[in-house]
């Protein structure tokens, strides 16, 4: 079986779980037999990836994509970006411009080679995974990872995007939410009918879990942590989306309970310096701690140095890196509005604006030794239960369903 | 021959925490769910649905079997927290108990007035615990109880040994295989180390063939007939003359659905049950007036009447409850001391062993049945509320301590302080 899978960004050149989850379900796929070419935008080096054929549809870089429009979830400066440059046929250009770029390679790799399905991840790939079902007329798998309402944080968003998601599921054979609650939003603001929808969680694989060193990144954290501070993380891009601005308000809140708490927030975006003033406003700017977009080890010692890991999204259709925190050992804290919580359910719950009772659970998670102990030792059980492997089955049994004379080898079944 | 079913139930309700939150600690003491009528999760919601689902119609169908057969027996326990809930929202419920007393023919266990797990912990309040109980008991019915049984069933010998010193003819605990070894649940025993008192042994195998596997549709033995389970009592060894049915009461109506046909077996279970010769009722009473202790029981370790491992790890078992049971009786001797009889009822209304059920995280095993019970998200939210409502409580210890006693007014001597001679 061979499928063409359409996506936008794969790690290392990932600003956040998109490009996970990609990475791992075409890792798992191909380990069960699927033949994959995986289209990105961009021209990089992806080490890792021998397991597929990696495409650039451009010829423009990865980091350069990356600083002048952003990652994979920029939808409100669609089109925004204009050159200042007089040469614009060095640089990508709008969004929008790329995503036509894209379009039109997808259109060119269909007219010369064959594919038995299409995976398109996202919107940003919905449009040239439509074109590509037009030329092979193949099934279209659409594979929900967040949508506009997701991203717009309670707002309208972009509704250029909406329109296109809206048609993309309409047209597309199958779609997968990486939760029930994304099925649900499907089926609330797009009509889509239920049976149309299969949700498929993200997962993790606790054996690419590695020892720490014990020498971590930050030699501050570890210090405060040493003179008894609890440390509370939050790892994502700071956009509307994830609701960190309650982060802090709740932090305010259980500071004056608890003053030896920590607050790390790894990651950016724009909300960046409107966060940094909010701290400074509540008073505790002291102890609330930025360190911009971290990957590697950095990363990971955020990870490695928290106590607790809170999620406070307005709407986190998955939320996978609640799951790698659950990995390190961190007590995991996320709102209701997160599906992550649908894999998880030993961890704290709040909705994302209820700042009173994420207050509560931060200082009880701080204070209570045994509320701690008993969370970490139930919530470790499930994890060690995930496995991408499964995830990829489950994906693969939806192939062949669209695809029933097909088995994963690419023999035609008797 | 003859043979008799001693049917027990159970009734209790718990004061249910609300969502207590760490910054209501020091300024609200309101800690319980209490007035919503309409509100499902607020106790007095709970109350009078289960009211109105089980206790009225429970009690309805049992004056009946009395009223139509005298051979008819029934014997409850009823908690203080519910006989209070019941006085506040749901009177007639309380009155239909007096009703069923009233017969002769229903008799009513001790127990500790909270429902607590207080033996274990601090045997004055247990004491004292079990002395309220006893007085309400005895203003309510006009009884005073004979036979005891601890919370949960809990028992161990030192219970038993502390029950034969209060004068009880009685206890009664579970009939787990361990404890019991080959010997068999339907006879009347002695515990070890004690001279006067009866143990009585529920047969769990036939008591949750009613409380747990009634409605169960993948129970090989699905549908329970009345028929059907008169059939399994008489088919006995001809030789064990006491059947201990001991149950929740709440299995009636509540965990047990009218539309399942449970009251329905209730009534014709016992119909059918009495037409045989020498089938009978007793109660705990009468059980230990009329047969001789057939062997002697011994019970080190403490055993319930609680999921697979019928001990104390539903309430104990993990770390939030070890903390939470250990912060709320360490509070106890300044809890007494300040004679506050508020502060002293809110810390009792805790110690009921509801609250650190909830904070139960075996959920794979027995989970499904604690979370089902459970007023919370989960028991993490338990350990939570709990923690913050002892917060609450050490703030208005200390301020009642701190107080300066009542003044009272003395004779004293003009020119200065009296002084001893």
């Amino acid at each position: 079986m061979k499928i063409l899978m359409l996506g936008w960004e794969l790690p290392p050149h990932n600003s956040g779980g998109l490009g996970v989850a990609c990475y791992q379900l075409c890792k798992h796929l191909a380990a069960q037999g699927v033949e994959i070419d995986f289209v990105v935008p961009y021209t990089a080096n992806h080490q890792g990836t021998e397991f597929m054929e990696v495409l650039g549809a451009t010829s423009y870089s990865a980091e350069l994509m990356q600083e002048l429009l952003g990652g994979a979830y920029e939808s409100a400066r669609l089109t925004t970006y204009r050159s200042e440059f007089e040469d614009a046929a060095e640089l990508p250009g709008s969004l929008r411009e790329q995503q036509q770029r894209y379009i039109g390679y997808v259109r060119k790799l269909t007219s010369e080679r064959h594919y038995d399905l299409i995976h398109a991840h996202d919107w940003l790939t919905y449009e040239a995974a439509q074109v590509a079902k037009h030329q092979l007329g193949v099934p279209l798998i659409a594979h929900v990872h967040a949508t506009e309402f997701d991203r717009a944080g309670g707002l309208d968003g972009n509704s250029l995007v909406h329109e296109i998601e809206y048609t993309s599921f309409l047209l597309a054979d199958r779609i997968i939410a990486v939760s029930q609650a994304t099925k649900n939003i499907i089926i609330k603001h797009y009509q889509i009918p239920a049976e149309k929808i299969e949700v498929v969680h993200n997962s993790i694989d606790p054996s690419d879990f590695q020892d720490i060193p014990t020498e971590p990144s930050y030699a501050y954290i570890a210090h405060m942590k040493a003179k008894g501070y609890t440390v509370i993380a939050s790892v994502g891009r700071l956009t509307i989306q994830k609701g960190l601005g309650f982060l802090l308000e709740a932090a305010k809140l259980a500071m004056d309970y608890n003053p030896k708490l920590l607050v790390v927030i790894a990651g950016n975006g724009e909300q960046y310096h409107g966060l940094i003033e909010a701290a400074a406003e509540l008073g505790i700017a002291d102890r609330v701690l930025f360190t911009g977009f971290v990957r590697g080890a950095p990363w990971r010692d955020v990870f490695a140095l928290a106590d607790i890991f809170v999620m406070p999204s307005v709407s986190e259709p998955f939320g996978l890196v609640a799951l790698e925190a659950a990995g390190y050992g961190n007590a995991v804290v996320i709102s209701r509005q997160s599906g992550v919580g649908e894999v998880l359910s030993h961890v704290l719950r709040f909705d994302f604006w209820d700042t009173q009772r994420l207050a509560n659970q931060i200082v009880a998670l701080s204070e209570s030794g045994p509320l701690k102990a008993e969370l970490l030792e139930h919530c470790r059980k499930e994890f060690q239960g995930l496995s991408w492997h499964r995830v990829a089955k489950q994906c693969l049994e939806l192939y062949q369903r669209h695809q029933p004379e097909i088995t994963a080898s690419g023999k035609v079944a008797v | 021959m003859s043979r008799a079913i001693c049917l027990y139930l159970h009734a209790h309700q718990p004061y249910r925490i609300r969502e207590y939150g760490l910054l209501e600690a020091g300024r609200d003491h309101n800690y319980f769910i209490g007035g919503d009528p309409f509100g499902l999760a607020s106790n007095e919601g709970i109350i009078r649905k289960v009211a109105e689902k089980s206790y009225r119609p429970t009690n309805h169908y049992l004056l009946q079997l009395l009223k139509r057969h005298p051979e008819f027996r029934v014997s409850l326990s009823i908690t203080g927290t519910l006989i209070e809930q019941l006085e506040q929202w749901a009177p007639d419920v309380l009155e239909s108990f007096q009703e069923l007393v009233a017969t002769g023919r229903v008799e009513i266990l001790g127990e500790a007035y909270y429902h607590s797990l207080a033996f274990f912990y601090s045997i004055d309040e247990f004491e004292a615990q079990v002395k309220l109980h006893k007085r309400r008991i005895n203003e309510l019915f006009g009884v005073t109880p004979k036979v005891f049984r601890n919370t949960e069933l809990a028992y161990n010998n030192d219970l038993a040994a502390w029950a034969d010193r209060a004068g009880y003819k009685g206890i009664i605990t579970e009939g787990w295989d361990p404890v019991l070894d080959w010997r068999s649940p339907n006879y009347v025993y002695r515990p070890t180390y004690t001279s006067k008192i009866r143990l009585l042994l529920k047969n769990y195998r036939l008591s949750d063939d009613i409380a747990f596997r009634f409605s169960d549709r993948n129970w090989n033995q699905w549908p329970l007939t009345a028929d059907k389970f008169v059939g399994w009592v008489n088919a006995l060894d001809p030789d064990q003359q006491l059947v201990n049915l001991f149950m929740d009461y709440e299995t009636f109506g509540e965990h047990q659905w009218e539309d399942h046909g449970i009251f329905n077996f209730l009534e014709h279970m016992a119909g059918t049950y009495v037409q045989y010769e020498g089938n009978h009722f007793v109660t705990p009473s009468e059980a230990i007036a009329a047969l001789k202790p057939r062997d002697y029981i011994d019970v080190p370790e403490t055993i319930t009447w609680a999921d697979t491992e019928r001990d104390l790890s539903a309430w104990l078992g993990n770390r939030m409850q070890q903390q939470a049971v250990q912060s709320l009786y360490a509070l106890e001797s300044e809890v007494m001391a300040t004679k506050d009889i508020g502060i002293i009822g809110d810390w009792r209304r805790l110690t009921t062993s509801d609250h650190l059920y909830y904070m139960c995280t075996k959920w794979f095993t027995d989970g499904d049945v604690h979370a089902y019970f459970s007023p919370y998200e989960s028991p993490y939210d338990g350990f939570m509320h709990f923690m913050n409502v002892l917060r609450d409580l050490r703030v208005r210890v200390d301020q009642a301590l701190a107080a300066p006693p009542p003044k009272r007014r003395r004779k004293e001597k003009a020119g200065g302080p009296a002084h001893n001679s």
